[in-house]
């Protein structure tokens, strides 16, 4: 199966891309969203289980209250009204993964609704309207055994881990999104980045995405320029990283686009994404689509929000990614644009410990952006990853500035404590970095670089001053490194002028 | 508390006989959990067989609890040592739990109905799993999956549904009472039926958690007793909030055994007593037989000499409750039963390999339930089915709401309303079981209070052709209190007027009793 494409700047002389997102967030509560039960990721498969989330008949739903709390603060965070009266409902379809035959969800009556997020793509500002944010719980997990796909079809067997059955998911689902243009890709990753800084300032997720922490479904379509009706619409599901939300937009309209431009019509339809190959492949039609019977669930009574504990929690929201970063780039001084590079390459947190820890802002971003981005970028992880902590970074820029080091001997320092041996101040103990005083050595050192390098010498005396800088790296080698170079350079000066 | 009979008509001198709180003083008076569990035993071993109440008997564990309950010296103090039937709709930990249905054949659930777990924390004896229609729809017991049970009234009539194993088993000497579950009527209507008092509490009042459920909207478990006191203790034991049911009402665990006790002194003076002419009234007697109208009219009357002002109340939309029940509790029943599947427990059909999982869920589904359950699933699936929803669901709970308000609107002229329970006497087994419709009749007078969720309970006023008569006492939502107090003087009044317990007027009563005490 190969879709044929359309270049990606050539779908944009006659399409037009809507896109939008439904995100799936699992909460971080201590227990399910109905019962009792653990979260922890990781556990044996189905450990973590009770009556009430293995749906055995009788067993009744209790709702999680922190989970309802979670919500209305994302909501809040997100601009939304707070329903002050609504209900779950039940979406029945038939599917092992979900226990009692139907997910306990909210359909007409969700906990959040109108709200939006403004993000910044290249300087720009894209407002995302949000439709609404509710409340549901998770499903089971399949394991497909045998086939080679670790699809249901041509499967062996098929084994069922029901420990995230009943873990409480907040659906985030946005409206429409026009207008993007060729910026869609990155104004869908954009989005769904901003998103995820929000439940993590808001404390409510780990965010995971490598464990589905967090999981968009996004929608696609594509209509002729100057159309005034949209076009179909797909929806990519599970794709699993910011860089797959940015593919998946961009595959999708060039497919859509090749698609249209033969004549054809898209199809409406559920599709997969493929890490591997950044191409989506058709998974369930919905024009098979189960009719999923929404009622009321009648186990649970009616959630209604005391206005007054609502507007607690918003008073008590903490300040949000958007602001912190507009206070932050005062504070220390930089454009919008250098913050959004320190957003992209995740070192805002980084560089606001570093300044905590002592460093400047100045010396704090040009470690994290360089040498360390270099160091991250070599190894193939998150800056964040790294095995350095803003505190070492803080004392390594100290000792930068003390002169006790100098940053070539500080990227030395650096080696030591990626490689474990301890802080940077230990490390130039252990490893005889320190920048050598106007000791005998450097002075030895000095004038033997002026009696090996007579004809630089007399070029100097002669007021060729700038050819000093010859005898300098002679000194610096012959110290291999540990030698302040301005200080090499005053005691030259002092012999030779 | 010293427990004295309160009904001093005739006590019993066989145990199967007994009241319960005759059982509680013989326990004080030195008789033994195990003696009586084994004379219920006995009776189970012999009668059963024809009488079909029970769908799991372990007598062993029965007969161990007992002597437990004995060693441990708590055996007469409160429910301690008194054995109880459950019907098979509520788990038990470790113990079969059908529901009446194939689907579930050999089920042991790993826990314990809030109901059975405050009744096993009272010491009282699991006798064993009675009798239902399956998934509790049904009025006869006839939809069971596994047997038929007989009316001990007439081994040809049926013991009433869906709770008609517990209401053959306590009228029958099986068992001294029983927990039913009530959704249109189904612990009311077989009590009516069987000559019992039953009682379904105010929707909330009493745990539905580990009840299988059916509506869950409507679903109440309930006592099922020989005597209005009888009920009301088991009331008190299975009532009050429970943290596992989001529905459960957070109210203190009403005072009963105390308003029956005060009921059956006789005295009525300044209760209004409302009769739904909707129910049986003038215009509305289609379908009701006579002798139940006449035990009915006697048994206000009866109201009125203690006291009561009886006045007619008007209730229009009562005559819309079948056909909004008729909806709300399939639709409910057909996403509750969307569990029964086949992946984890019960009954699988047709996994062998060759079929894919859609259709091992179906063969399961077609082998494993009923055609009445199925029948009231597809009726529910096509009720909620888009398009339709707000035509039949959506209608059917404006209906409900429309209900409330006739009630309420009566309450504020009577405290309690009064009907016949069921139009008409037990009937025959196997007249009704191909007519849905007549069959779903037989709740007419029993929905309006299941759809209202207030509460209602059942109490004998006589015999029609030889068969039992039962009246219905509704009152408002958390007053069922008054439903025990009013039942009590009617119960009081009529026995004193006998000279016997209603149930002694059981055919071969005496003679069963001989056999079981020998």
């Amino acid at each position: 199966m190969s879709d044929t494409l359309v270049g990606f700047d050539e779908v944009l002389t006659r399409y037009e891309p809507v896109i939008g997102l439904e995100t799936h967030v699992e909460l971080g509560t201590a227990s399910k969203m109905f019962c009792g039960c653990s979260t922890t990721f990781g556990a044996e498969p189905n450990t973590q289980t009770c009556p009430v989330c293995l749906g055995l008949p009788g067993s009744l739903p209790v709702a999680n209250a922190a989970a309802i709390e979670s919500t209305i603060r994302i909501g809040l965070a997100l601009g939304c009204r707070i329903a002050t009266w609504c209900r779950f409902s039940r979406k029945n379809y038939f599917y092992p993964d979900i226990p009692k035959g139907f997910q306990t969800t909210q359909y007409d009556e969700p906990l959040c609704t109108a709200g939006h997020l403004d993000v910044e793509v290249d300087g720009e500002t894209y407002r995302v309207e949000i439709e609404r944010v509710h409340l549901e719980e998770d499903t089971g997990k399949n394991l497909h055994v045998g086939g080679a796909t670790g699809r249901i079809h041509g499967a062996d067997h098929s084994l069922i881990d029901y420990n995230r059955a009943g873990i409480p998911l907040v659906e985030i689902v946005t409206r429409p999104i026009p207008g993007a243009g060729a910026k869609a890709p990155e104004v869908a990753r954009a989005y769904v980045t901003e998103l995820r800084e929000i439940l993590l300032a808001l404390g409510v997720s780990e965010v995971r995405m490598e464990q589905g922490n967090l999981r968009s479904d996004v929608n696609t379509s594509l209509a002729p320029i100057g159309s005034l009706e949209w076009g179909t619409r797909t929806e990519t599901k599970n794709v699993n990283s910011l860089r797959s939300v940015e593919r998946a937009v961009r595959f999708e309209m060039r497919r859509q686009a090749a698609v249209l431009d033969a004549g054809e019509r898209v199809l409406q339809e559920t599709r997969h994404f493929h890490e591997d190959t950044g191409t989506t492949s058709p998974g369930r039609s919905k024009e098979e689509a189960t009719d999923y019977r929404y009622f009321p669930e009648p186990d649970l009574v009616p959630v209604a929000p005391d206005e007054e504990w609502v507007a607690k929690l918003a008073a008590m929201l903490p300040e949000l990614p958007a602001a912190r970063r507009a206070r932050l780039s005062e504070e220390w001084g930089i454009s919008p644009t250098e913050m959004a590079w320190l957003v992209n390459a995740g070192a805002v947190e980084l560089v606001s410990d570093t300044v905590a820890a002592g460093a400047s802002p100045a010396d704090a971003r040009k470690w994290w952006l360089g040498e360390l981005a270099r160091r991250a970028n070599d190894a193939g992880v998150d800056l964040a990853e790294l095995a350095v902590t803003p505190a070492q970074v803080a004392e390594l820029v100290g000792l930068v500035a003390a002169g006790t080091i100098n940053d070539q001997l500080a990227r030395q320092a650096l080696d030591g404590v990626l490689a474990g041996e301890g802080d940077p101040a230990a490390i130039v103990e252990s490893r005889g970095l320190a920048v050598m005083g106007e000791s005998d050595e450097l002075v030895g050192a000095v004038e033997a670089a002026i009696e090996g390098n007579p004809d630089v010498a007399e070029k100097v005396r002669g007021g060729k001053v700038q050819a000093i800088g010859a005898l300098v790296g002679a000194v610096m080698k012959t110290t291999r490194g540990k030698a302040d170079a301005a200080t090499v350079k005053r005691m030259l000066e002092e012999r030779l002028l | 508390m010293t427990t004295t009979p309160e009904n001093e008509v005739r006590a019993s001198t066989d145990v199967t006989s007994m009241t319960v709180t005759e059982l509680q003083a013989a326990l004080q008076d030195g008789a033994t959990s195990a003696e009586i569990t084994q004379a219920y035993l006995d009776r189970i071993a012999a009668d059963d067989d024809v009488l079909g109440s029970y769908l799991h008997v372990d007598p062993a564990a029965a007969v161990e609890r007992a002597a437990a309950i004995d060693a441990a010296g708590s055996a007469g103090s409160g429910l301690a040592g008194i054995p109880v039937a459950l019907k098979d709709v509520i788990v038990t930990a470790g113990v079969p739990t059908t529901s009446g249905s194939k689907i579930l054949e050999g089920w042991k659930p790993p826990y314990d109905a809030t109901v059975a777990a405050r009744l096993g924390a009272a010491g009282t004896v699991l006798l064993g799993k009675t009798n239902m229609d399956e998934f509790a729809m049904g009025s006869s017991t006839e939809n069971s999956a596994y047997r038929i049970t007989r009316n001990p009234w007439d081994p040809e009539r049926i013991p009433g549904g869906s709770s008609g194993g517990s209401s053959a088993a306590v009228a029958g000497g099986l068992a001294p009472w029983a927990i039913g579950t009530d959704t249109g009527g189904s612990i009311r209507q077989p009590a009516a039926l069987t000559g019992l008092v039953g009682h379904k509490p105010t929707y909330g009042s009493v745990s539905r958690f580990g009840l299988i459920a059916f509506s869950s909207s409507l679903d109440q478990a309930g006592p099922m007793a020989r005597t209005v006191l009888d009920a009301a203790l088991l009331h008190e034991a299975i009532g009050g909030h429970d943290p596992l049911d989001s529905t459960s009402i957070d109210a203190p665990v009403p005072v009963l055994a105390e308003a029956a006790r005060r009921g059956a002194g006789g005295d009525l003076t300044g209760l209004k007593v409302g009769i739904v002419r909707e129910l049986g009234g003038e215009g509305h007697t289609d379908g009701y037989e006579p002798g139940v109208l006449a035990r009915v009219a006697e048994a206000v009357a009866l109201l009125e000499s203690m006291g009561a002002e009886v006045r007619e109340v008007s209730c229009p939309a009562f005559d819309l409750a079948l056909p909004a029940y008729y909806l709300i509790a399939p639709s409910e029943a057909s996403s509750n039963l969307s569990r029964f599947d086949g992946v984890r427990y019960g009954l699988r059909v047709g996994d062998d390999g060759s079929r894919d999982l859609d259709e091992v869920m179906a063969l399961t589904r077609e082998r494993g339930f009923g055609a009445e359950v199925k029948r009231r699933i597809i009726l529910g699936t096509y009720a909620l089915s888009s398009g339709y929803y707000d035509a039949y669901y959506g209608q059917a709970q404006k209906v409900r709401t429309l209900i409330s308000r006739d009630f309420s609107a009566a309450y504020d002229e009577v405290d309690v309303v009064v009907s016949p329970t069921t139009p008409t006497v037990a009937f025959p087994l196997g007249s009704r079981v191909d007519d849905p419709v007549a069959m779903y009749a037989a709740d007419l007078c029993t929905l309006p209070a299941s759809l209202a969720g207030v509460p209602a309970i059942s109490v004998p006023c006589g015999l029609s052709d030889g068969l039992p008569v039962g009246f219905q006492i509704m009152a408002p939502a958390l007053a069922d209190d008054r439903c025990y107090r009013v039942a009590a003087a009617l119960e009081s009044a009529q026995d004193d007027a006998r000279g016997s317990r209603f149930l002694d007027q059981l055919p071969h009563r005496d003679a069963q009793a001989a056999g079981g005490a020998a």
